[in-house]
């Protein structure tokens, strides 16, 4: 053990820019981190924060524009900083590894997984042929593929995501590398799957004694896999430290603001508001001169806006950026007080008992396009996507239904059939008394105002060519006969409704941010003042503290406007947080639904149980069981028999699953589970997540 | 939002100013050096076009016995044809009616074209299909026959010329615009605005058509060059205007005869064309790679 005291990797005091079109801008400041051997560090942070930036800054793969400044960067022992690319090979050699966000762009889709794992040991290593595929086989063995001899002779595009990931990962781990870095690896993933990835990346760690770069902006998943965190603000480090003195004592103001902003498992909107982080991020060419949280501090003084904090010590092994964390630590550790709960008791509203909208085993299947000759000829047997087969659910006025479910299990297209953009192809959905089968088009104009949706990714549910106010203003001139002067007047009162400025009105969006974005389309969806609004994941691609801002936005929405949601999410904290009633949906079905609360308790479902356990929580202290689900989620071209997770379940029963389909068991009111498993057997589950200590979580799971 | 934003009262431009928009359209072909200089030769057309009568002292069509089929002298700065008339004039009176009718011919190609392939985008199937196999089979003549066919029928006029090159050039404008449209109609926006009821003709020539601009206008610049080319080739093969009009085309053909006497007659029409649709095509190449960048 000679060289135990050396770091793997330390970097020093290090700055990279870019440069732009016309500026330079500083993208990295003054960071500095040490990783020993078998380390993890977790770098958590907003979009553009830096935080990749410094991971392509270590291993010398930033842009043409990019160039570092300043700092060194030590891989044991030796500077990396400056050297040619072919010193760098030589000192590097092959002991850094990097995975990435996307498995299948960092596989070469042209070639065979093996040749591809191959190549790695034949040209570092200069192994040969025979050699190389018996490691690599037994590479993919240890990343748990099933059938690893048979995977080596598969096209990446034959693979799911999760074991392209695993093989990147293998590919990865084939030069025992001694830094690992990690991107982002399981961003893309679905929970389930990335609840596996990350057991497997812990469990590599140990193995093969890794020293682990972590990069994310899930602070679930940090608290997960690291040892060390570091947060990172607009290109600096604001706070380091060990795992559970970032989670559970945090110092910093914007790693407490961020702690706050997310929801945690079992926090619901009875319970407390999200605080979102005032004002937005600083753009990097045009930063604060003094602390450059100071904005956006809650706490900020008049030191905080003229002197720069260094990153300095005050508790042993605890970093931050800070003027004056200590004094707030005492007092001012809980969100401003205006934020916390305002709301009127929800479940003392009185219920009208009637539901606005009812949906009654609806199937929409979409027809596979097959160019085969039979099928030119009419002859070959038609195939269809089982998108949405045979769901029904009910949402009372006034409420949220949120549907929860990992990519692929219809929760979208069931939105898509709702507010009539596809058709079911049979089935019945009414919505204030009035059928809804028929597609958007053919629907009474009335009707069509009463329902509307929130879509996803804020980059392309503006369109580009208009201004903000031209957008807003359209559905009032179709649904509504103001005026021009009376229409304007609405649109800025509804911008205000989304806490946007008027002068907001006559900008593109192209000038906007994510986040405002969704604001915008939030005003276009509340214009014609619907009954009910279909939010398909408005939140899953914006940052941590927009979310915040945007859940808050809908409920004071909600509230104000008296409308009935349907809340899509894949986040089950996001859904638990926001909703009253839950839908858990697997492969175009629903396998559980119920009052939000009970859904999150035992008994569950088996798959819902699995989900829970997935959920990366922000909190190292949490206590959550750990279920893995085998195997990947079934084609919906050709769901299984009977209950549809029976491919994967824990806890089949044996042959009933496969062959009948499970039957609708009520486990109290209003909640059912679709399942084989007796009731009994079900109400004899334990609570899959337990969180110890949790000062503004009450009850948590266990509500029951 | 701080409170002195509150305070303050609001301000509200509800349209962008003209010179913002100005300013809009012109910034890509100002930071392009390409583009500018394809916009110079394309202006240098224009103006001559424009200004003929002032620029030169001799009408297109005026005669001068004395000299004929002479090279360049202070009288005549490019020289004379074959009928002693100047060249430069001739040149420039045929700017005229290129300038006009290239535009125009492309200009109603893209009405006919855009409007087929927001259809067929946007409706898809059958609809579709049959547009898009009738568009194939236009596309399936070679382009001269096509307007050889065309302009034998109708007889050779302006408007004919105008006629042939619109319909030649319509199918690819509709394949263009029907495959932007195929991406466009999945943004969300388009979802949205089916979920306000709205017209599927407002959707198509309202939400969807102003975001296929950029690479519309790019391949409109683009197909004026080809017309140039295509009103000079009917010119030269004596389908274009009737003889006496000043045209480019013919001026070659005419000139050919006394190639070897007066090369003038022949290279001045010739280096006219390949001047206009260069500078056309290095200004659409310039606009292109500007807007790309800014994507």
């Amino acid at each position: 053990m000679e060289n135990l005291e050396t770091p793997v990797l330390q970097v020093k005091n290090l700055a990279i820019s870019y440069q732009m079109r016309k500026s330079v801008v500083s993208a990295v400041r003054d960071v500095s981190f040490e990783i020993h051997r078998g380390e993890a560090l977790g770098l958590v942070g907003e979009s553009g924060c830096g935080k990749s930036t410094v991971a392509f800054g270590v291993v010398n793969f930033l842009d043409r524009n990019g160039r570092i400044d300043n700092g060194s960067i030590l891989f044991r022992g030796q500077e990396l900083r400056g050297r040619s690319s072919e010193e760098l090979r030589r000192l590097r050699g092959d002991r850094i590894s990097m995975v990435y966000q996307d498995p299948l762009s960092a596989l070469n889709p042209s070639l065979r997984i093996g040749e591809q794992l191959r190549e790695v040991l034949t040209v570092h290593r200069g192994l040969r042929k025979g050699k190389a595929s018996k490691r690599s086989i037994e590479m993919l063995k240890q990343v748990y593929m099933p059938d690893p001899e048979a995977i080596m002779g598969r096209y990446p595009h034959q693979l799911s995501g999760g074991q392209q990931q695993r093989v990147v990962i293998a590919m990865a781990l084939l030069n025992n590398p001694a830094l690992l870095i990690m991107d982002e690896p399981t961003t893309a993933l679905d929970v389930t799957v990335q609840a596996s990835v990350l057991d497997l990346i812990a469990e590599l760690r140990r193995e093969f004694d890794t020293s682990l770069l972590y990069i994310s902006h899930n602070l679930g998943v940090i608290a997960y896999v690291s040892d060390k965190v570091g947060v990172m603000y607009t290109g600096e480090i604001v706070e380091r430290a060990s795992v559970e003195d970032v989670f559970l004592e945090p110092m910093h103001p914007y790693t407490q603001a961020l702690m706050r902003c997310v929801p945690k498992l079992g926090e619901s909107k009875e319970s407390s508001r999200l605080p979102p982080i005032k004002g937005r991020v600083p753009s990097p060419a045009n930063l604060p001169l003094g602390c450059i949280f100071e904005p956006r501090c809650d706490n900020a003084r008049e030191s905080c806006r003229q002197k720069h904090p260094n990153l300095r010590e005050p508790v042993p092994g605890h970093l931050i950026r800070c003027h004056c964390a200590e004094e707030l630590a005492e007092e001012e550790r809980q969100p401003p007080e205006r934020l916390t709960p305002e709301m009127i008791e929800r479940s003392m509203r009185e219920d009208t008992g009637k539901p606005i909208l009812r949906v009654e085993h609806v199937k929409t299947y979409y027809e596979q396009k097959n160019r085969s000759l039979t099928s030119l000829l009419g002859l070959g047997k038609k195939r269809y996507v089982k998108a949405v087969d045979d769901v029904s659910l009910e949402v009372p006025r006034g409420c949220t239904l949120g549907v929860v479910g990992e990519s692929g299990c219809g929760k979208s297209t069931l939105a898509k059939t709702i507010v009539g953009l596809e058709s079911p192809i049979s089935g019945e959905m009414e919505f204030l008394g009035f059928d809804i089968l028929p597609p958007v088009s053919k629907r009474d104009d009335k009707l069509v105002k009463e329902l509307q949706m929130v879509f996803q990714n804020p980059e392309s549910t503006l369109n580009p060519s208009f201004t903000v106010g031209y957008q807003i203003g359209r559905p009032l001139r179709c649904f509504t006969k103001y005026s021009r002067k009376e229409a304007r007047k609405e649109v800025i009162r509804l911008l205000d409704a989304v806490r946007l400025d008027a002068s907001y009105y006559s900008r593109l969006p192209r000038q906007l941010s994510g986040g405002e974005k969704q604001r915008v389309a939030l005003a276009r969806a509340i214009a014609g003042n619907p009954k009910l609004v279909v939010c398909d994941e408005p939140t899953s691609s914006l940052d941590v503290s927009v979310q915040a801002a945007i859940l808050n936005l809908l409920l004071g929405l909600q509230e104000e406007y008296d409308i009935t949601m349907l809340f899509i999410s894949h986040d089950l904290s996001v859904i638990r947080f926001f909703s009253d009633y839950v839908a858990v949906m697997y492969l175009g079905k629903v396998c559980e639904i119920g009052p939000a609360e009970v859904i999150y308790s035992p008994p569950y479902h088996p798959y819902t149980e699995a989900l829970l356990s997935a959920v990366p929580i922000p909190d190292p202290s949490a206590d959550q069981k750990s279920i893995r689900l085998s195997g990947t989620v079934p084609s919906a071209l050709n769901p299984p028999s009977g209950c549809p997770f029976h491919t994967r379940c824990p806890r089949k029963l044996g042959g009933v699953c496969e062959e009948q389909d499970p039957p609708r068991q009520t486990a109290a009111a209003g909640h059912y589970i679709y399942c084989h498993i007796p009731l009994e057997e079900l109400r004899k589950m334990e609570a899959v997540v337990t969180l110890t200590k949790q000062e503004s979580t009450k009850g948590v799971v266990d509500a029951s | 939002m701080g409170v002195s934003e509150q305070a303050r009262p609001p301000v509200i431009a509800t349209s962008r100013s003209l010179w913002q928009r100005f300013r809009d359209v012109l910034a890509p072909i100002l930071a392009s050096k390409v583009a500018l200089v394809g916009l110079g030769l394309v202006s240098f057309w224009i103006l001559a076009a424009i200004f003929a009568p002032l620029i030169s002292p001799y009408g297109p069509l005026e005669q001068d016995p004395e000299a004929m089929n002479l090279g360049p002298s202070s009288k005549h700065p490019l020289g004379t044809d074959h009928l002693g008339r100047d060249l430069w004039t001739r040149l420039i009176y045929g700017a005229r009616t290129i300038l006009v009718l290239a535009p125009l011919s492309v200009l109603c190609a893209l009405a006919i074209g855009t409007t087929l392939g927001l259809i067929g985008g946007y409706f898809g199937g059958w609809i579709d299909e049959i547009v898009m196999r009738i568009l194939d089979a236009i596309m399936a003549f070679p382009v001269i026959l096509l307007y050889l066919i065309i302009i034998v029928t109708l007889g050779p006029s302006a408007i004919n010329v105008v006629i042939a090159i619109t319909i030649a050039g319509a199918p690819g404008i509709a394949r263009l615009v029907r495959s932007l449209t195929l991406d466009i109609r999945t943004r969300e926006y388009i979802a949205a605005a089916e979920l306000r009821g709205e017209n599927p003709f407002y959707i198509m020539f309202v939400e969807i058509l102003p975001n296929a601009r950029g690479p519309i206008i790019v391949d409109a610049m683009l197909r004026i060059g080809y017309a140039v080319f295509a009103i000079g080739t009917l010119g030269f093969l004596g389908l274009g205007l009737p003889p006496p009009s000043p045209d480019w085309g013919s001026m070659v053909c005419k000139g050919r005869h006394y190639i070897w006497l007066n090369p003038c007659a022949v290279l001045w029409p010739s280096l006219a064309i390949s001047s206009l649709v260069i500078g056309l095509n290095l200004f659409a190449d310039g606009l292109r790679e500007e807007t790309m960048r800014y994507q």
